[in-house]
Parts: structure tokens; C-alpha cells; sequence
């Protein structure tokens, strides 16, 4: 879906990346009606894509909550991949973390908050131990870039709308370009 | 896979350094064309971007009459020119077949439009 709304909104080339079969396989039935998207199945260890390759990266990475530090290695990756920014979505629990090491994750210019939301989370897993959960979810913004500085972050009004967040805890992600 | 893609896209086996494992090879079975599109703007701005050479290579192994020029102007202005690299760059499909690692000849099999470059656990 990310790639789609990359895609409607103007980007010229996008390039979605999944490790799953089943979520390209949903996607590429979704991406019928979409010019510009091309797919990849990988994994983020091994993304098959040249560093500085795009503008601009846009994914829900997995929340951490499984493999510790997944959410990280998502964001190292993005970064290695972008010029200019990545926006990622990380639980609010993980925010003062992640934006005191956005530099040093690969983000020259910081990063910032630009929106909280709230995921209602069904189970959608064997570990998953509830039958649904509430996530605090943040957009963050990195800026790759010294020059383009992020911003420092400033209170935002209480979440927006509830989402149905199929997507959190999984092990998806997609890359723009 | 459009060609845009392919050439954004290099070997992932392990200890193949970026320079080695690019660009990867193409080996279609099935290719298909579809019309997009044509923004003329769009593809100036795309084109800086691309590593030329490989788009040219892929281009002749897939799509033999493109015919692009050995060179680009810095700056492409000639409208039929952009239609061509329009042409080459976002309507031609590989829909099936293989990327090849270059330096190992490993390969990665393309199924409907999607490469799958995920390693085997022994590749790790």
C-alpha cells in the first residue's frame, strides 16, 4: 500500500521491496491500476539495491518486538539506500532511542517526529498473545542530508484517527524511490 | 521489472563488493511491452540518475530494436530520444526468466515481474 501511495502521489519510480510472497502477491494484484511500481522480493540483510539509489525511502519496518533490532537494521539499510529522507514508522516507546541515534544510524541531518498514530492491532500471529492491542505509532522523519536538518520535535495534538494496523509487527517494509 | 528497476538493483551474494556484482545479467524467457505515460520532464530528470551503460546493455539483450546511441548528451532535449528511453526504461517487462550475478553466476529467478533475491541459508 505504501508503494501504491508513493506512486499516486507523484514519484516517478517506485520500488517495492517484501520478503514475503504473500504480501507481494496482495500487492501485485493491488498495483494493477498503479503505473511506476516495480516489486522485489528481499530480505533487508541482503537488500539487492545500490547505496544513494533513491530520493526517498517510506516503510513499516517490524516493531522489534520478535527480532531485537530489526527495527534498526530496517532504518540502517533505508538510509545506505536514500539521498534525502526516510520515513519510517517505529513505536512511540522507541522514540527518544531512535532519534538520539539518527545520526549515527546515517542520518546527517537528524530526525523528527511528524506524526503519532494509533494502530489497533488484531492477532495476526502465533506470538501475538492478545486478541487485539492498541500500538502508539510514530512517522519519524530521518534527513540524510547535514544541509536539509531536521526540525527540532515539538509536541503534536493526541494521535490522529485509529487505523486497523494489519501491517505492525510484521516483517514488511517497502522502499521508494 | 522494468529496466529502471534492473538498474538500480546488484548482486547480493556474499563478498561481492557493489563494482562486482553490477549490473546483473538478464536472462529473459518472457518480456513484455506496456504502454505508460510519457512525461517528458520526468524522464530528463530520470535519466542523470541511471547508470547508462548498463540501461543500454539491458536494453540490446531485451528489447533489440530500442536501438539507443552509444552516448547521451549531458542533457536530453530531443523529444524523440526521450520517448525512446521513456520506451526503455518503464514499458518493457521482464516478466519471466533470471537476473545472473555477474562475478558468480549465481542466479535469481524473475516470476511474474518479481526477482526473487532472497539468499539460501547456507549463502548467509
Amino acid at each position: 500500500m505504501l508503494s501504491a501511495a508513493c506512486a499516486l502521489l507523484g514519484a516517478s519510480r517506485v520500488i517495492g521491496v517484501d520478503v514475503d510472497a504473500d504480501a507481494l502477491a496482495v500487492a501485485s494484484r493491488n498495483l494493477d491500476q498503479v503505473d511506476h511500481v516495480d516489486l522485489v522480493r528481499a530480505d533487508v540483510s541482503s537488500l539487492p539495491l545500490r547505496d544513494n539509489s533513491f530520493d526517498t525511502c517510506v516503510m513499516n519496518p517490524p516493531f522489534g518486538t520478535r527480532r531485537k533490532g530489526i527495527d534498526v537494521d530496517f532504518l540502517r539499510a533505508a538510509l545506505r539506500l536514500s539521498t534525502t529522507a526516510v520515513y519510517s514508522l517505529h513505536k512511540s516507546s522507541t522514540r527518544d532511542y531512535l532519534l538520539s541515534r539518527a545520526v549515527s544510524l546515517g542520518a546527517a541531518g537528524g530526525a523528527r517526529l511528524v506524526a503519532q498514530l494509533r494502530f489497533d492491532v488484531p492477532k495476526l500471529y502465533d506470538f501475538h498473545t492478545r486478541p487485539e492491542v492498541d500500538i502508539d505509532v510514530d512517522l519519524l522523519r530521518f534527513d540524510v542530508d547535514a544541509s536539509c536538518h531536521a526540525a527540532p520535535a515539538r509536541p503534536l495534538p493526541d494521535a490522529t484517527p485509529r487505523r486497523r494496523g494489519a501491517r505492525a509487527g510484521g516483517r514488511r517494509g517497502r522502499r521508494t524511490g | 521489472m522494468r529496466l529502471v528497476t534492473h538498474n538500480m538493483m546488484r548482486s547480493n551474494v556474499k563478498d561481492v563488493s557493489e563494482d562486482e556484482g553490477y549490473p546483473l545479467i538478464i536472462e529473459a524467457s518472457e518480456v513484455k511491452s506496456e504502454e505508460c505515460e510519457f512525461n517528458a520532464d520526468v524522464i530528463r530528470r530520470l535519466v542523470p540518475k541511471m547508470d547508462y551503460k548498463a540501461l543500454r546493455d539491458a536494453a540490446e539483450k531485451v528489447d533489440p530494436e530500442s536501438a539507443l546511441p552509444d552516448e547521451l548528451p549531458d542533457d536530453v532535449v530531443d523529444e524523440a530520444l526521450l520517448r525512446k528511453l521513456h520506451h526503455v526504461l518503464l514499458e518493457i517487462h521482464v516478466v519471466e526468466g533470471d537476473l545472473v550475478c555477474p562475478k558468480t553466476g549465481r542466479r535469481f529467478q524473475i516470476t511474474n515481474g518479481i526477482p526473487n533475491m532472497l539468499l539460501h541459508e547456507d549463502e548467509l
